[in-house]
């Protein structure tokens, strides 16, 4: 009984995951190639559909491992530079969907890749040190990056950590200018394509979270001594799922660069680890549904809020303060908790009378 | 002769950073959250001091006092509306609300005064003092923070373990509810702190924007990271840690800058810290966290 | 959680909605950046800028200086001005959706964006859209770079380094000489590496050169002590008025007097509040404008910044000043009015711009003119600090 109940109950959030998002989708796709959305509408959901993977990517992390990481855009960054590096070199002829498909995946390999490097010395670590140690590596990620200078010619890739002059390019053309970033990027990231990586990163990530390594993970987090004891390899449990999350992040960090004809490292500093970090508290730790959710409404917020100009961000730190006290009230905690006891008995008396009826899934 | 300058740079720039980490430690060890708006307080403290001294045109002695007496308020009145209604849910909600409100703060005075820098008088008046004929110069800045870094540091020993609040804190660190049950007021302990860690926070405002006059709603955001990462690298929650690791964080930035490269001294920083971490997982002077089960 | 997760999104919501119906009721009224122009047939310009965050002060300058042209192109009464600004916090991805925000409110022109990476992206959505955009102060030629649409208000960054560097040259200011710049700034950056590139073949000795990033703009100890021992005379700084300021204090506490040189950016210093401008003396800067010109236009935009704002404009606000200045001029000659689609006011400006018998006299210079890629041509000034007022070099 136990079991059907948690099967239904991982149904269900699957069912809400993937329905939310193809609902969105087939509601605004339409409208979008009718031209019926509004611009700034239209202009704000590729980098949506790029936060949502994020936000997903670091709930594994955070939310299932239980590891607070505060240099999630690290990977988001190696993931869109590599990306426009994958782009530069390929063939012009070549179809955009096709070039993005590999923009994104070499991505995804590459932030996987320093996912190992970095998984490897920072999951020893817990707690608050943990969380230094990430933010450290997304600091040192974006001073490289900073310093990085790559440029494209006949000859192959140029690389040099001094400056442009140092890359001896013959002709050919700068990808990577240091701290100027990349410039000229081909926009060629779709809302569709961003919807694909969505349902991408939801499969993978619930399809994790309900096998056996999900819930190794899950053990390793609520009682990280007594799931040892129980033999489960605290390390490689942890390692898979921290790589996955930067797999992902790689991802949504090559789509996020395809949709921009300029970006620079800058952009992948602590506030925007922060940012994705607020998405996903506010989302619910571990609930993917609420993450979608609360990434494209926290996005939006700032947007709505142009009118008060000046006031604009202030409204929004107020706006999350008040967010952040309002969910940890004690006193609407309780009247929260005695209407949903109301209605339970309610439900529960149907349940009774009915013979039937699905008790509240908590 | 360089060399000799640079490490006096580097412990006058570490001491600041040292004073702000004291701050972030002495919170963390009793509260245990990671207080992110710390760096704001610091700009909120030097801007105060600054309208005291341009505007009103008083001592600097006295723009202290007043910045010291405002953050005060301001830290404990943070602590009472945004962290105190949250001290039953998850350091995780804490550390957004800290987040939030240090935006808060960065965008209120933004709109106080403005986005133009201000460029902070220093507040010492006596002259640099200069060595074998010019070849060594040491600021007055530098000596003046050095000296208030180790004032402050001895200060808070002696109050943590001498005091009767001091040693209510030391208790609270330990066990919050053990505290509450041996008569401990768990409320004030953690105000109190606030308002010593606030009162810190302007000090190290005012000696911060002496050292490098410029103030904007900024300012505050990267120290504030830095001396987090100075807290922890010394043992977060460790006094004497907190000083230690700000001025090895302090000499290792200034060395990295002028002996390997400009651009790279924060990762080189930050890959110094990861280091200490993995080979000490609790800092330099951290306790040794037992585990329960 | 989930409970928890519903409420805060049905609060996030409702705020949203009720944000919208604001949206709604303020309607296209004024928010007080916009400049309402009183009659229906307002051409409308669009302007993005960093009004909070770190850079917020270039934002604000370029957007006070613009509410002031257009109140006095208002005022004249043969064209009709509204002008909407928008804040990106000096980010790609907000400007971006600064410029669509624009879009739909009705922008027919665009003034670009205030900082060089976001207008790089956003030049590539106004070229697309056939917008025509002149930015005030994005100086990278990545800017305008294959854009037959997009033109700039302020040199462009070569510029800018090889006009210094022939400066240093013809005015043998300096036999040794360090660089001191900000790499993780494309403005900086640029200049930097132009700069580098002239002085070799002017045969300029640069004895060091020292870098700084955005994070580490406080402390400059370590960097000046190496150019202190490379025993350099003259420190060219292509580098903004802040980091600048703690580089002259710092230096004058270390007792260390070379020449200090600088670049448009530097403008600023003087006006910059509790500044002690003693430290500035002698510092030599080649800029296009400055708020001491004695000029008729200056002292009446100087006027006029002072009591809409209560301080003193610096170059962005004069930047932002000429760009609504020009595009009032572009229009008038070109016969612009409010009902032209953005295409054809596009064409129309770029094709006025590049014309021969184009000429603005503005405050940031006299005649300037514009070439087919979008680059301005006028002359920087050289300006040197005496006794805390600039003089003509």
């Amino acid at each position: 009984m136990n079991k059907l109940k948690n099967l239904s109950k991982y149904a269900a959030t699957n069912i809400k995951c993937y329905g939310m998002v193809i609902v969105a989708f087939a509601v605004l796709y339409p409208m979008l190639q009718a031209g019926l959305i509004s611009n700034k509408v239209s202009g704000l959901l590729i980098p949506i559909c790029a936060y949502i993977v994020m936000a997903i990517s670091l709930n594994l992390a955070v939310g299932f491992l239980g590891e607070l990481s505060l240099g999630h855009a690290g990977f988001m960054s190696v993931g869109a530079f590599s990306g426009v590096i994958t782009i530069a070199c390929l063939n012009d002829g070549m179809p955009a969907p096709v070039k993005l498909l590999i923009a994104i995946i070499v991505g995804g390999i590459l932030a996987g890749i320093l996912g190992l490097v970095i998984g490897i010395p920072v999951i020893r670590l817990r707690g608050d040190y943990l969380a230094i140690v990430t933010l450290a590596f997304g600091e040192i990620i974006k001073n490289i990056i900073n310093c990085l200078y790559i440029g494209i010619d006949d000859a192959g890739l140029h690389f040099s950590m001094k400056s442009a002059n140092d890359l001896n390019l013959a002709g050919g053309k700068m990808i990577l200018n240091g701290p100027q970033g990349a410039v000229g990027i081909e926009k060629i990231s779709t809302f569709l394509a961003g919807v694909l990586l969505v349902v991408f990163a939801l499969f993978v990530v619930l399809n994790l979270v309900n096998s056996k390594t999900g819930r190794a993970v899950t053990a390793i987090r609520d009682n990280r001594i007594a799931a040892e004891s129980v033999g489960i390899n605290i390390t490689k449990y942890k390692l898979t799922a921290f790589i996955v999350s930067a797999v992902i992040a790689g991802m949504a960090g090559a789509l996020y660069a395809m949709n921009f004809s300029t970006i620079a490292a800058k952009k992948f500093d602590f506030n925007t680890s922060i940012l994705i970090l607020v998405f996903v508290v506010l989302g619910g730790m571990g609930n993917i549904p609420g993450t979608i959710i609360a990434t494209t409404l926290l996005y939006i917020l700032p947007e709505m809020l142009r009118q008060f100009s000046d006031f604009r961000m202030l409204i929004y730190a107020v706006v999350l303060i008040a967010v952040m006290l309002a969910t940890n009230n004690a006193r609407l905690k309780d009247l929260r908790a005695r209407v949903s006891a109301k209605l339970k008995t309610h439900k529960g008396l149907n349940a009774e009378s009915g013979g039937k009826g699905d008790v509240s899934n908590g | 002769m360089t060399f000799i300058s640079n490490l006096i740079n580097g412990i006058s720039l570490g001491s600041v950073y040292a004073i702000i980490a004291l701050g972030y430690t002495m919170v963390y060890g009793i509260a245990k959250m990671l207080n992110f708006a710390h760096g704001d307080v610091i700009m909120v403290g030097a801007y105060i001091s600054y309208c005291v001294t341009a505007y009103l045109g008083l001592p600097p002695i006295v723009s202290i006092l007043a910045a010291m007496v405002v953050c005060t308020i301001l830290g404990m009145g943070i602590e009472r509306f945004a962290y105190k209604p949250l001290r039953k849910a998850g350091s995780l909600a804490v550390l957004i609300t800290a987040i939030g409100v240090s935006y808060l703060l960065q965008n209120v005075a933004l709109l106080i005064w403005g986005s133009n820098p201000k460029s902070f008088a220093s507040v010492i008046s006596f002259s640099s003092i200069a060595l074998f004929n010019g070849g060594l110069i040491i600021t007055a800045e530098s000596i003046v923070t050095v000296i208030a870094c180790i004032v402050i540091m001895i200060g808070l020993t002696v109050f943590t373990k001498k005091s009767k609040i001091g040693k209510g804190m030391r208790a609270v660190s330990e066990d919050k509810d053990a505290a509450e049950l041996m008569g401990i007021n768990v409320n004030v302990t953690i105000s109190v702190t606030f308002a010593i860690g606030s009162a810190l926070a302007a000090i190290a405002g005012v000696l911060l924007c002496s050292a490098y006059p410029t103030l904007q709603p900024t300012t505050g955001a990267m120290p504030g990271i830095k001396a987090f990462t100075a807290a922890v690298f010394g043992g977060i929650g460790s006094i004497p840690g907190a000083m230690v690791g700000g001025i090895l964080l302090g000499i290792i930035e200034i060395f990295s800058k002028s002996y390997i490269s400009t651009a790279l001294s924060d990762a080189i920083v930050f890959a110094v810290l990861i280091i200490v971490l993995l080979v000490k997982p609790t800092g330099i002077l951290g306790k040794k966290i037992m585990e329960k089960v | 959680m989930k409970k928890l997760t519903k409420i805060a999104s049905l609060a996030l919501s409702a705020v949203l909605t009720a944000t919208c119906f604001a949206g709604c009721g303020a309607g296209g009224s004024s928010n007080g950046s916009s400049s309402e122009g009183s009659g229906s047939a307002a051409i409308k310009i669009g302007g993005i800028g960093p009004l909070t965050g770190a850079a917020a002060i270039y934002g604000q300058a370029v957007k006070n200086g613009a509410e002031i042209a257009v109140e006095e192109v208002n005022a004249k009464g043969d064209l009709k001005l509204e002008l909407k600004f928008e804040d990106d916090e000096n980010d790609a991805e907000k400007s971006v959706n600064a410029y669509n925000n624009l879009k739909d409110w009705g922008m027919q022109v665009s003034m670009g964006t205030v900082t060089t990476q976001p207008c790089i992206a956003v030049s590539a959505e106004t070229e697309s859209d056939g917008m025509f955009a002149l930015t005030p102060s994005a100086s990278s030629t990545d800017v305008i770079e294959g854009k037959s649409k997009m033109f700039q208000m302020c040199f462009t960054d070569p510029n800018q380094g090889v006009a210094s560097a022939k400066y240093i040259k013809d005015q043998n200011l300096g036999q040794k000489i360090a660089v001191i710049y900000n790499n993780s700034d494309a403005y900086s950056t640029g200049i930097y590496q132009k700069f580098q590139s002239e002085a070799e073949t002017e045969g300029l000795n640069i004895v060091c050169v020292k870098t700084f990033t955005d994070d580490s703009a406080n402390d400059f100890t370590s960097q000046l002590n190496e150019i202190k021992a490379s025993e350099a005379d003259l420190v060219f700084m292509p580098i903004y008025y802040t980091p600048a300021s703690l580089i002259l204090s710092q230096a004058a506490k270390m007792q260390y007097a070379p020449k200090f040189f600088g670049v448009d950016g530097l403008d600023g210093l003087l006006t910059l509040e509790g500044f002690d401008t003693s430290l500035a003396e002698g510092v030599m800067l080649l800029t296009p404008f400055t708020a001491d010109a004695k000029d008729e236009k200056t002292q009446s935009f100087v006027k006029k910044y002072n009591e809409k704002c209560g301080e003193t404009p610096n170059q962005f606000a004069a930047d932002g000043y000429d760009v609504v200045m020009a595009i009032y001029e572009a229009c008038k000659k070109a016969g612009i009015t409010a009902d032209m689609s953005v295409e054809e006011i596009g064409t129309k400006l770029a094709d006025t711009f590049t014309s021969p018998d184009f000429k603005i006299d503005g405050i940031t210079g006299l005649g300037m003119t514009w070439s087919k890629n979008g680059e301005v041509s006028k002359d920087p000034k050289g300006m040197v600090i005496q006794n805390g007022v600039y003089v003509g070099m």
